[in-house]
């Protein structure tokens, strides 16, 4: 029983992070119909100038990870204005593969900078955890949780009580028609992708620290994005979030029972069962594309 | 008058091991074949049915293992107490299953496809690539996980006073993948110009409408994904008893994104396309590394490329020149001569 508990808190972790990248691909995914391939390379920057700042130029922990997820941010900003501002329009083929090459680029570009050599990051906070009962949890994985939800409720609020957030669900809805309104599509288009890249860059610099950082990290990270999109139905926020966490226990409780070695194949069977049995996603009343 | 220039096309093709010295060259250009027969079958999909699929390389790697563990042969517990044993097979009989296999695959994944479309059917694509990397990876008993299957044995052919060849060296290989990729090509041919090929480019087009006057849309998808994997496994198969080494890295999403570069920079939907993408980007890894830069640079410039292709050449390079031939020569309309010339010059 203990041990079964132990696997749901590391499961409960887990779940905030992969939901902060299930939330950020959902709404790329949905409001711009891009397979967005360099998901899992903003998650590793993330972690990569969490890496800098606090390893090399010995910036305060909390300060360098505001300023990773503000780099994200501006990262993602210029990945749409240089490589899809031209190819709105374009079929869902043609932008893949340009995620796809974008994915490649940055990745080795990561691995000449950083080198194959996985870099750890230093943490301020106490070695000992949190033990209650015979349960015991770090420090550094709480504030992981705590973090993550925040952001999570913060990206609800964005979408569903701001304006901007307004605009985003109209172009989900009906880009044309929303255009006609006299949204800006491009700019919100700019901001999607910026915001889902900010969340990718905030899982990446939170989950760093707990794991080891290495160029490839952001490929498992991807995918397991995009089985959590699959599994909240597209554009779905709480969706998302939710899928975000059922993924983790499964992965959690999977390789805690089952087979570690299995762990990460957990998502990809769950993302290929779901489709055929039904093909919607589990939360989804949206019609799918494609 | 053009099928002069095919069979000279095919005449240098075939001496080149002739007058080639230099046996590490000889090996990139059978890689190259290997790599050319897989980006084919993958522009059936891709090209014809308009089906993205990106778990090619699972079709790769599991041809290359069914073939390679028939050959060596294998003893595995399904269940703790239930022992499955298989002594060793000829190495042809061995290439044969694997052809079987893939195509059983590519039969549920044409199923699949009919089911999940577009964005939803890559990802299942790729996550079906990834859950049989896994179990490569940790199924040690069948397939020696990351130890990889060492010491496969070569393909022999043994008719008994007829024939009997061993393929080992670099020669015997680069015909043997020569003469597999001239057959891929005049199946896949063969097929595209077929009612079935015909059929194919409708529901590529217009799925409704297509669907509409009568076109079996799922029996369609299905042979293509199914004549598309047994190419795959075949290239696979051959690899494995080539190289005589297979690790579970042979399902790397990083070769399905190599047979995709093939395919669309060379011109997807055309015969010759994957040809001569295939002849460009199996031998820019060795310009590349000719010039003595790191690998991660390679790769970002071919990242780099992969996009201003998709920018300055949408359709692919065989398109393109054909479009300018068309354009410098006349304004009569050309279709089907345009597309041979271009592949005869193209063939490996």
């Amino acid at each position: 029983m203990d041990q079964f508990l132990q696997h749901c808190l590391n499961a409960l972790v887990l779940g905030g992070t992969y939901a902060l990248l299930g939330i950020g691909l959902t709404l790329i995914f949905g409001i711009m119909r891009v397979v967005n391939f360099t998901h899992g390379e903003l998650y590793s920057f993330g972690a990569y100038m969490m890496f800098m700042f606090v390893m090399l130029l010995h910036l305060d922990f909390f300060l360098s990870l505001v300023l990773a997820m503000l780099l994200g941010i501006a990262l993602g900003a210029a990945i749409e204005f240089l490589l899809l501002r031209k190819l709105r329009g374009a079929d869902i083929d043609t932008t893949m593969l340009v995620m796809i090459g974008a994915w490649i680029a940055m990745q080795n570009f990561e691995q000449l900078v950083w080198s194959g050599v996985a870099k750890s990051i230093k943490t301020p906070f106490p070695s000992s955890p949190l033990v209650i009962g015979a349960l015991s949890v770090s420090w550094n994985r709480i504030f992981v949780l705590v973090v993550a939800l925040g952001l999570i409720l913060c990206t609800y609020a964005l979408v569903n009580r701001t304006r901007l957030g307004r605009a985003m669900r109209a172009t989900f809805q009906d880009s044309d028609t929303a255009a006609l309104m006299g949204v800006d599509i491009g700019t919100i288009y700019m901001s999607t992708f910026a915001l889902g890249s900010g969340l990718a860059a905030a899982a990446g610099a939170l989950l760093g620290p707990i794991f080891v950082v290495t160029p490839t990290m952001g490929d498992l990270a991807s995918l397991k994005a995009f089985a959590i999109v699959i599994l909240g139905g597209l554009g779905n926020i709480v969706g998302a979030t939710i899928g975000g966490f059922i993924l983790a226990f499964i992965e959690e409780l999977g390789a805690g029972y089952i087979s570690s070695g299995y762990r990460d194949a957990m998502g990809f069977l769950l993302i290929i069962v779901i489709l055929l049995a039904r093909p919607t996603g589990l939360f989804s009343r949206k019609e799918r594309i494609g | 008058m053009k099928r002069l220039g095919t069979l000279a096309g095919l005449l240098f093709l075939f001496s080149i091991p002739l007058w080639l010295g230099n046996f590490y060259l000889l090996h990139v250009l059978i890689i190259t074949g290997i790599f050319i027969i897989a980006a084919m079958s993958l522009n059936l999909l891709l090209g014809y049915t308009g089906q993205l699929s990106l778990g090619h390389a699972a079709f790769f790697g599991i041809g290359a293992y069914v073939s390679s563990l028939a050959s060596l042969g294998f003893a595995v517990h399904l269940l703790p107490d239930w022992l499955v044993t298989l002594d060793p097979q000829p190495v042809w009989l061995g290439m044969a299953c694997a052809i079987v296999i893939t195509g059983l695959c590519g039969f549920a994944i044409g199923k699949v496809a009919f089911k999940v479309r577009g964005a939803y059917f890559v990802i299942v694509t790729i996550s079906f690539a990834e859950v049989v990397r896994l179990v490569a990876l940790n199924w040690d008993e069948l397939t020696q996980g990351p130890m990889a299957l060492n010491n496969i044995p070569p393909l022999s052919v043994v008719i008994p006073g007829l024939v009997d060849i061993t393929f080992v060296g670099k020669p015997a290989n680069y015909y043997l993948v020569l003469v597999f990729a001239i057959l891929t090509y005049a199946i896949i041919a063969r097929l595209v110009r077929s009612r079935a090929g015909r059929a194919m480019i409708a529901l590529k087009e217009n799925e409704a409408l297509a669907a509409s006057v009568g076109i079996d849309v799922t029996k369609y998808l299905v042979l293509a994904a199914v004549v598309s994997a047994a190419a795959a496994g075949a290239a696979g198969a051959l690899y494995a008893h080539y190289v005589r080494i297979v690790d579970p890295n042979v399902f790397l999403f990083i070769y399905t994104v190599t047979m995709v570069i093939m395919v669309v920079a060379g011109g997807k939907g055309t015969l010759a396309g994957p040809v001569v993408g295939g002849v460009i980007f199996g031998l820019l890894p060795e310009g590349l590394r000719s010039l003595a830069i790191a690998p991660e640079v390679q790769w970002i410039v071919y990242g780099v490329l992969m996009i201003l292709v998709v920018y300055l050449l949408p359709q692919g390079i065989v398109p393109a020149l054909r479009a300018y031939r068309q354009r410098s020569r006349s304004l009569e309309p050309q279709d089907a001569p345009g597309a041979n010339a271009s592949a005869r010059q193209a063939m490996p």
